[in-house]
């Protein structure tokens, strides 16, 4: 069972409380209603599904009950970071060599 | 009385407390402390099973966990027969009944035991050729044979009556092994005042030394320097010893499974002690000291009963007092098998040979071996064992060919070296290692934060064992923040040594005799009947993968997962493939380590605390007044309410008519109830719900649908606005925990700049719905500070003040088409208010009703349920709900997704009524609609009924469907054909019942 650092909880806490909620940084474009069929489809539709590092929002469902983001990889299953909703994607990940 | 085969003054057990047991119906007597297996050895027993396959007679392999033949079945009572137990494993206790498996009629005469001649017909990978055709045969012919000749054991037949425990724990460092260097390592993290915990599977903590009888601890022998640590270690405030505790799985994060077994062992375990219990340990770092196991010879009938490991002779005999022959040949590639010959010697048995693969050899073991008097063989190979119930005798000749000889023996020892026990670093996804020199695979990368010590990490000699074990113990304490312990003389120093046993090497693969060509029966895998010629073929055949060989032959497929035999399976591999070792690779570690039962998997979790059980406040009321109950996902929910006399259908229609003359009372608590407040909640409401809210007057109610992002109907509710800032919102009874995450959602990651918060608040308030002509009357006497007049509270409003003198959130609504009030109160007021409804609904004839009569009356009215008449795949259109999306608005989720192209498109699904033909005929829910009867199958399918019932109030079956173009097929004809016959339908509108809708205020 993973642990999952909640950042709004600022502690690690079992999977259990958590609930994935797909990738993460995926805004909803504000004039949705306008957007064409092309665009409507990135928004909606694709997703990435990268061997390695994935960015994706979780929430701590059963504990807090916020949603964050957090970077993980999907080779390892290891979480690299947590950060809060709303935050900028982060530029470096700890441990990188860049 | 002593067994024939116990040996005075040798093993550790007091003879003096005795336990008598049973095995197929025989009585044997053991001692306290025995395993089954040791019992039955000292009673000269060693048939004990028929193998999977080519049901071979079998004995006893090893002393341990690893034991791949020796499996029975305990049997307690007849609730309680454990099939699959090794005996090897199983502790003795009086009264302990234990049977055979895998033969009939009897151990001694199996009549399965014909696949054995028929062996050719079973070679690797029968399964795969030999059922292929033709294809009929397998339903019929093929698969209730395989099925009925498969499997070991049988599987109890009635519930579990034991119970079973589960923790959480933390520790620092985890200790797993409790050999010489499990111990070591846990004295040395115990020290510094870090949590420990040291688990081992066995009963008793040592782990070799429990045969090792060369080594010597702090002065003492090695055995019980073990026990003086464990008491040592027990006595510390900061550390859990767990015996009988296999460590099953390693997982993420230094999350390891344990199960500990709790009461096996004991005659009367009595109920308050579980079976077994699962501790779920994180630690901050984990000490593999998991040992190694022995691998046997790989040569021609390797498998008679008697033909059993060194190390577990040795066992036997140094820990139990047991010998397990009287004439005991030796076979062996490495030292080891020397220290078992030379022990059983001095216990007065006699060597009949050593038979040593290696050429000239030479060491302390080999020197005291011969100066006791065996005879040793160099350079030789025992190229087969006879006997068939017990060996009898052993060939012997020079390993590369040339005239042989027969010496009679009643045992044979091997010994083909010992592979490190590397599963659980291997399942941490730790990366193994070949090592070329010592021909074994170790650990490599470690994946996570553990280290592997001893003889798991190829570590040999119990000198260095010991060093590297404490070193890492007091390394990993002091990581895991324990303080420094630089220490010390006494009691917490580094144990020495002061004299071990040390071995390695040995042989991979088929012994001489069993090699390329030769078709004799040399096994490599016991417990799947996997032979050295099995593993070759499959090579020839063209797995060249080793996973493909493993799943080809099942090598190391069987409960052992292949503990003796994957390396021998991978070196035969690869020297038919002509590829080094760590070219072929080896198969992947899975857990758990050995059989884990279901009952500790699930623990706690069944019965009635398999799943929770909501009940509403007035669910005491409803089984007094003779409710039938439904389960609706948690919920248990009132279904109808029979009469003396009724059946179901009776009291449905009773129930339906009641409501539509008179009134009927309904418990609504379990849909779903979110409070939405804010300065901004008409906002958010405006985002989350198709329709309008902004205009909506405090006190006015609006039927709500919300979409998903893709268009379609994701729940629906009546929505209440108290105030100008608050929204009293009612859900789907199934959908409100999804509802609640979804606006969460949008509220928290869309729409963050909405200053709105969101309230559960389901179990907050119990919901009476009061429904039919009479409903107002019914309420109004028990109702204060609300006008319910038709003018100051019409249809679809709200209002707030009390009822029964507690406050009320009193919605004026309808789900039956009838004028209507649901009643919110407090929930713990729910059963009184209730029953105050209740005696005053008498004065009017009023029913109480249920879930099914509710579905009815809805339907007769055409009102959606969502997730019956609709399925994911369903848009407001389709529902005919197009009324309830605002025109107007520019924004609300699924707004984009509805106009999508499909979802626009002409001939969709749409909702629509459905009668029969013959009013008498009620539709099957979920049946398939059709244009034409006659056309060929598989006809073409245009729809499905969604919602079917007998409508009293009608005097006919309605229902209703999904319809490709539905509502352009008003009066047509369309049939659903059933199996016994075709049903002619007619397309109608969704109302059945009062369709100007003038009731609601009747």
């Amino acid at each position: 069972m993973l642990l999952i650092r909640c950042p709004y909880c600022e502690e690690e806490r079992p999977e259990l409380e958590f609930r994935n909620a797909g990738e993460a940084h995926i805004a909803r474009p504000t004039n949705i209603a306008g957007e064409s069929d092309d665009d409507f489809e990135k928004f909606f539709f694709i997703r990435s599904n990268p061997k390695g590092v994935i960015y994706e929002r979780w929430r701590h469902i059963h504990g807090c009950a916020r949603f964050f983001n957090a970077v993980r990889d999907t080779v390892t299953d290891k979480f690299v970071m947590t950060y809060k909703a709303g935050e900028p994607k982060p530029a470096k990940l700890p441990g990188a060599s860049k | 009385m002593n067994a024939a085969f116990r040996i005075p003054g040798a093993g550790r057990l007091s003879q003096a407390k005795t336990a008598s047991f049973s095995f197929d119906d025989k009585s044997y007597t053991g001692i306290d402390g025995d395993t089954l297996a040791s019992a039955l050895l000292a009673n000269g027993v060693h048939l004990v099973g028929r193998s999977f396959k080519y049901h071979r007679p079998r004995g006893f392999l090893s002393a341990g966990a690893e034991e791949p033949n020796a499996l029975v079945q305990i049997v307690r009572d007849d609730a309680r027969k454990t099939p699959n137990v090794r005996a090897t494993v199983q502790e003795l206790y009086d009264g302990l009944t234990a049977r055979s498996q895998n033969r009939w009629p009897s151990l001694a005469f199996d009549v399965g035991a014909v696949n054995d001649l028929a062996s050719p017909m079973f070679s690797a990978g029968f399964y795969y050729k030999t059922f292929m055709w033709p294809k009929s045969a397998w339903k019929n012919l093929y698969e209730p044979q395989i099925r009925s000749a498969a499997g070991l054991g049988v599987s109890p037949d009635r519930p579990d009556p034991d119970h079973y425990a589960a923790r959480y724990a933390h520790c620092d460092v985890l200790v797993l092994g409790g050999g010489a260097a499990g111990i070591a390592a846990a004295l040395a993290a115990a020290e510094t005042g870090v949590r420990v915990i040291l688990a081992d599977e066995q009963a008793e903590f040592g782990g070799s030394l429990r045969f090792e009888s060369g080594a010597r601890i702090d002065g003492e022998n090695g055995f019980a320097w073990a026990q003086a640590a464990i008491a040592r270690l027990k006595a510390m405030d900061n550390v859990r010893v767990l015996s009988r505790t296999t460590a099953f799985g390693y997982y993420a994060q230094n999350f390891v499974g344990l199960v500990e077994r709790v009461s096996d062992h004991l005659k009367n375990p009595g109920k308050e002690l579980a079976r077994e219990r699962l501790w779920q340990v994180r630690a901050k770092r984990v000490v593999l000291a998991t040992g190694a196991i022995e691998r046997h010879m790989v040569f021609a009938n390797n498998d008679r009963p008697g033909v059993m490991l060194a190390s577990a002779a040795r066992t036997y005999l140094n820990h139990y007092g047991v010998a397990v022959g009287r004439n005991v040949g030796v076979y062996t590639a490495n030292d080891s098998a020397y220290a078992a010959a030379i022990d059983l010697k001095k216990a007065g048995v006699n060597i009949a040979a050593i038979v040593d693969l290696r050429d000239n050899p030479s060491g302390a073991v080999i020197d005291e071996a011969r100066g006791l008097g065996i005879e040793i063989n160099f350079g030789r190979a025992v190229v087969s064992a006879g006997g068939k119930l017990r060996v009898s005798s052993m060939t012997v000749q020079p390993k590369n060919g040339g005239g042989g000889r027969t010496i009679p023996v009643d045992a044979i020892l091997m010994s083909a070296g010992w592979t490190p026990s590397v599963h659980l670093f291997s399942q941490s996804r730790g990366k193994v290692a070949f090592n070329e020199e010592t021909r074994r695979f170790v650990p490599g990368t470690h994946a996570q934060d553990c280290v592997s010590v001893g003889a798991c990490n190829g570590t040999d000699g119990l000198d260095a064992t010991v060093d590297e074990a404490y070193a890492a113990g007091a390394k990993a304490a002091k990581e895991a923040g324990g303080k420094d312990s630089s220490v010390k003389a006494g009691k917490g120093a580094k144990p020495k040594v002061d004299a071990g046993e040390s071995w390695s090497r040995g042989m991979l693969g088929a012994a001489p005799g069993a090699g390329p060509g030769t078709t004799v029966k040399a096994f490599v895998d016991f417990q799947n009947d996997v032979t050295a010629k099995d593993i070759r073929q499959a090579v020839h055949e063209g797995m060249h993968s080793i996973e493909h060989v493993k799943r080809f032959t099942t090598n190391g497929m069987a409960t052992d997962q292949g503990k003796t035999s994957n390396m021998h399976g991978l070196a035969i591999a690869a020297e038919v493939l002509d590829k080094p070792i760590p070219q072929v690779g080896l198969t992947t570690f899975r857990a758990p380590y050995t059989p884990v039962t279901f009952g500790s998997i699930v623990g706690h979790a069944r019965g009635a605390l398999f799943d929770p059980t909501r009940r509403t406040a007035t669910h005491g009321w409803a089984s007094a007044h003779g409710a039938v109950f439904e389960d609706v996902g948690q919920w248990k929910r009132a279904w109808y309410f029979p009469k003396a006399g009724e059946d179901m259908h009776a009291a449905v229609n009773r129930e339906c008519v009641t409501v539509r003359k008179t009134a009927g009372l309904f418990d609504a608590s379990t849909l779903g109830k979110i409070e939405v407040v804010g300065p901004d909640a008409a906002k958010f409401m405006e985002l989350l719900y198709t329709n309008p809210w902004e205009k909506l007057e405090p006190g006015r109610c609006r039927y709500g649908i919300m979409l998903r992002e893709d268009g379609f109907i994701y729940d629906d509710g009546v929505v209440g606005r108290l105030a100008q800032d608050r929204f009293h919102v009612t859900t789907t009874t199934g959908g409100a925990p999804r509802v609640m995450h979804h606006m969460e959602d949008y509220l928290q990651t869309e729409f963050p700049h909405l200053n709105v918060w969101l309230t559960s608040i389901t179990e907050q308030w119990a919901v009476i719905a009061v429904q039919g002509p009479k409903s107002r009357e019914i309420i109004a006497p028990l109702v204060e500070g609300i006008d319910m007049s038709d003018e100051a509270m019409p249809h679809m409003s709200v209002r707030e003040g009390k009822i029964c003198g507690v406050p009320t959130r009193l919605f004026r609504m309808s789900f039956t088409g009838e004028r209507g009030f649901e009643v919110n109160v407090p929930a713990d007021y729910g059963e009184a208010v209730w029953e105050a409804l209740w005696a005053e609904g008498q004065k009017h004839g009023a029913t109480a009703y249920g879930t099914e009569t509710m579905h009815v009356l809805r339907a007769e009215k055409g009102y959606i349920i969502v997730g019956q008449d609709t399925d994911g795949t369903v848009t407001p259109n389709d529902a005919a709900l197009d009324w309830a999306v605002g025109k107007k608005k520019t924004d609300f989720v699924g707004i984009r997704g509805m106009m999508r192209a499909d979802l626009v498109a002409k001939g969709r699904k749409q909702l629509v009524g459905l009668k029969t033909t013959d009013p008498k005929v009620v539709l099957e829910e979920g049946a398939q609609i059709v244009e034409d009867p006659k056309q060929a199958i598989p006809m073409k399918m245009i729809g499905h009924v969604t919602s079917s019932y007998w409508s009293q109030n009608c005097g006919r079956s309605i229902a209703l469907a999904l319809v490709a173009g539905g509502r352009d097929r008003m009066g047509q004809t369309l049939y659903v054909p059933m199996p016994n016959g075709t049903i002619e339908v007619e397309v109608t509108g969704m109302v059945f019942v009062d369709e100007k809708g003038e009731r609601l205020n009747g």
